[in-house]
């Protein structure tokens, strides 16, 4: 007999990992100022609401405060394709850092989950840098991984944090992950409907550098300039997605260039020439400069993004607002999503909901104290 | 021995019955193409001397002129064609340099006729230029590294001072067309149409008529090697200079004004004898290498207080990458490069049609080679040489140029017809010549609405293709090469363009 499986295997896979390809999808985030820590439970049962602009071929989430015991240590999950893979990569990670710790990241059988790559964690202290700074040295360490060695991948690198994704829906990914058993103080997760037949599990999102995690909604239209414009300031595309520009682009203006956040926002979904002209003469003449010199930087065609990252959590919109976003906050929680739906399903009644306006973005910082992270 | 005419090139078929002979055609014509014979109240032409302008057709009152291309051939011969062989003629009749005018007209592949856009389906939406607003403001010159920011309680100040810039509306520029290779009505035309419009036009290296002064701040004031023209207060009333190293038509000479050209007010402002030739040195003879142009860039930095960008007008020749980037280094604002097909007032015909390279290759590799080195926000780049359309404009600036240079499509506004006979003075449109009874005949009011017009259609189109790639910023578009494709390249032409293949997805 021949089987589904089979016949499909005949036919021509196209992975992500190859191509860039176009997605729909859906993003949640949450987060407690207070840092106050929950479970996965949460923000897999809020995506789990919006399955309908997922098909299955990519779910993902990242957790901040989960590693309390290794918060000073950078957490790498690594994803292989085999050992060989996991041995190249441990004799370079050996080579740089002190390993204090590294375990399989633990796991569950599901039963819509056919295949799974090797999944190992290491808390890492950098050892021998070059003169760079400790996260310089990390994020080129990463970079190094995801160039150089095939079959593996750096899912995550930041400290105190970690990304768990893989092909399926966001529900069983979370499942698989068993994240009702992680306890954090921000969550976000995505769930994706991509335009091709296979999915490799690194091309889930979030994508994570350092602390930054990125969970993603749309198509960047801007991709060949962010790209290129990334590339003349030193970071290499190794993938071919969107997601990964997001990431480096915030990188680069809030850790390199140095802007808050909120400027930095300004600058990836800029005001139009109009609206800068009827600031106020400070602010015009900062807004004109940052288009001026940052105008590669500007993310163009639909998105809606949330970025985790260690102060807090960010929702931004294109500037015409192509792509759904919603937040709401109660309780000194503040929730991000593509639908309300969402949102309502883990807190039916916030104190406030509302459609963030095109190209302005929702912030919110931890306050200080709290659990400790 | 007989002597052997060069046959002419155009036949003018004139209608007996429509003919008038009312002898507009006589006195339109600088040539002396049409004489008017009183005897039998007839108008007769002289074909050989007609050089295909179709002036003599526009005024024809009774449309009773066609120009048309004399069909006396040679034996056919892919390599012997007429042109080689009339030029040979030409040649061994008076032994010299064969001059022509405008650019290249050989045909070497123009690579925007192989390239094709993008347009968004589905995945992301298409955005409606006509509803939507559509970005094409433009700034030129050097950008920062960083924006340093004072975060107070009032809000976050600029502290960083930014370079000097100018400000396009749209990215388009008129390229160097000096005063003498055009006329003042001309100048004065593309002087209006730019303020019209919010963009610059480029003086060339004849120096600015006093008329020009108070269009000072869309001016761009050249400055070559022949130092035509060029003092203080030049410097002074410009929004920004160019430094002319080379030009796309002749690459590694220098400019040509011939004597007929140099009237009164042409020496006057030129500051050169009335009646004699203008030509430029080869090389500035200050500039030997790299670190002299670093100090005639900062000459002009210093003697303009800092408040103007300083760019480098150079050639698009094979080295044109490292060149471009050695320019950077040296200080330069913006560097703009010329290519093949640039036009030109006067030019040895040799080396136009064979001294460079396509201005869609020299764009493509000076912009990835300024990335690669990090210094790609150090200078802005705009490219020039044959730009006919709004779609050679959105192709340049994805292959990465911030803004393009135009002139032959500014000259074809205000009724050129590129007859390459700009370096005889004799323009019956009024453009290129100096004899006052042939400027007058272009109305600076009217060239400068043509103008207008034709950069606010470009700029329309633009915006559409912007909007159907789902882009509404020029920025988004600059460098964005993932939204074009090539089409009938060969590999290594898709290298060098940094494109992929049409077909092939992301």
């Amino acid at each position: 007999m021949v089987g589904k499986r089979n016949l499909e295997d005949n036919f021509k896979k196209v992975a992500d990992r190859d191509y860039r390809v176009p997605s729909g999808c859906a993003v949640m985030g949450v987060m407690s100022q207070k840092r106050k820590k929950f479970t996965g439970r949460a923000v897999m049962k809020a995506i789990g609401v919006m399955r309908e602009r997922t098909n299955g071929l990519g779910g993902g989430y990242a957790a901040y405060g989960i590693y309390p015991r290794y918060a000073d240590h950078y957490a790498f999950h690594l994803l292989y394709d085999d050992e060989k893979a996991k041995e190249a990569t441990e004799e370079h990670l050996e080579k740089n850092f002190t390993i204090d710790k590294y375990e399989a990241i633990p796991t569950r059988e599901v039963e819509a989950i056919k295949s799974r790559p090797l999944l190992w964690r290491y808390f890492l202290e950098p050892k021998g840098m070059d003169g760079s700074s400790k996260d310089d040295f990390v994020l080129k360490a990463a970079m190094h991984v995801n160039r150089n060695i095939k079959g593996a991948y750096v899912i995550s690198s930041g400290k105190n944090m970690g990304i768990f994704k893989g092909v399926g829906y966001p529900e069983d990914i979370g499942r698989f992950f068993k994240l009702e058993s992680y306890r954090g103080y921000l969550w976000t997760a995505h769930g994706r409907f991509p335009t091709n037949s296979v999915s490799w599990w690194g091309g889930a999102h979030p994508f994570g550098l350092l602390d930054w995690s990125v969970v993603h909604n749309g198509e960047i239209s801007s991709y060949g300039i962010n790209r290129r414009f990334l590339l003349n300031f030193g970071y290499h595309c190794t993938l071919s997605t969107d997601t990964e520009v997001i990431a480096y682009l915030f990188d680069f203006l809030v850790r390199k260039q140095g802007l808050a956040i909120e400027v930095a926002a300004g600058v990836l979904a800029a005001q139009f020439w109009d609206e800068i002209g009827r600031l106020p003469e400070e602010q015009r003449k900062l807004y004109l400069a940052l288009r001026m010199a940052y105008g590669g930087a500007l993310l163009n065609g639909p998105f809606s993004v949330i970025v985790g990252c260690e102060s807090g959590m960010i929702g931004l919109n294109d500037r015409i607002k192509l792509r759904p976003l919603v937040a709401a906050r109660g309780d000194k929680m503040l929730y991000i999503s593509s639908e309300e739906a969402g949102i309502r399903e883990i807190c039916p009644s916030p104190d406030q909901v509302w459609m963030p306006e095109a190209g302005v973005p929702v912030i919110r910082r931890f306050e200080s104290g709290g659990e400790n992270g | 021995m007989v002597k052997r005419p060069v046959p002419n090139e155009f036949i003018i078929e004139r209608d007996e019955k429509k003919c008038i002979a009312c002898q507009a055609c006589v006195r339109a014509c600088s040539y002396d193409v049409h004489t008017y014979d009183p005897e039998t109240d007839t108008v007769e032409s002289d074909d050989s001397k007609c050089v295909g302008c179709h002036f003599c057709e526009a005024l024809c009152p009774t449309k009773a002129l066609r120009t048309v291309r004399n069909p006396s051939a040679y034996k056919e011969n892919a390599n012997w064609t007429a042109e080689v062989i009339n030029d040979i003629v030409k040649q061994a009749e008076q032994g010299g340099v064969i001059l022509t005018g405008m650019g290249c007209d050989k045909g070497q592949r123009n690579y925007f006729d192989h390239m094709v856009l993008n347009a968004s389906q589905v995945t992301n939406p298409s955005i409606d230029a006509l509803r939507e607003p559509m970005e094409l403001r433009t700034y030129i010159g050097t950008k920062p590294d960083c924006i340093e920011i004072d975060y107070n309680e009032n809000g976050p100040v600029l502290k960083t001072k930014i370079p000097p810039q100018l400000e396009l509306q749209t990215p388009i520029l008129f390229s160097a067309m000096s005063y003498g290779s055009i006329s003042l009505n001309a100048s004065i035309a593309l002087a209006r149409a730019s303020a019209e419009i919010g963009t610059f036009w480029n003086t060339g290296e004849g120096g600015l008529h006093k008329a020009l002064y108070k269009y000072g701040k869309n001016t761009i004031a050249q400055v070559a090697s022949g130092r035509f023209g060029v003092h203080a207060e030049y410097l002074k009333s410009a929004a920004a200079i160019e430094i002319k190293i080379g030009q796309g038509a002749k690459p590694g000479i220098g400019g040509h004004l011939p004597g007929e050209k140099v009237s009164a007010e042409i020496s006057e402002t030129r500051m050169i004898p009335e009646g004699t030739d203008a030509l430029s040195p080869a090389p500035h003879h200050d500039i030997y290498s790299i670190e002299d142009l670093r100090q005639l860039i900062y000459a002009l930095k210093e003697a303009t207080e800092y408040e103007k960008p300083v760019g480098v007008k150079i050639a698009a020749v094979h080295n044109v990458a490292p060149i471009a980037s050695g320019i950077v280094r040296a200080g330069a604002d913006f560097v703009a490069i010329d290519g093949l097909r640039g036009g030109t007032g006067a030019s040895p015909k040799i080396i136009r049609d064979n001294v460079g390279i396509p201005i869609e290759l020299a764009t493509a590799v000076v912009d990835q080679r300024l990335r690669e080195e990090g210094i790609r926000h150090k200078a802005s780049l705009i490219v020039g040489g044959g730009f006919r359309n709004g779609a050679d404009v959105t192709k340049a600036i994805i292959l990465g140029a911030d803004a393009v240079y135009i002139a032959t499509a500014a000259l074809v506004a205000m009724g050129c017809t590129l007859c390459q006979k700009c370096y005889q003075g004799k323009c019956n449109w009024g453009i290129a010549t100096q004899d006052p009874y042939l400027t007058k005949r272009l109305n600076p009011d009217i060239g400068a609405r043509r103008l207008v017009n034709m950069l606010r259609g470009w700029s329309f189109e633009i915006k559409e293709m912007m909007g159907g790639m789902g882009i509404n910023a020029i920025e988004s578009l600059r460098g964005n090469r993932e939204n074009l494709r090539g089409i009938g390249l060969m590999e290594g032409e898709l290298k060098m363009l940094g494109i992929k293949p049409a077909g092939e997805a992301w």
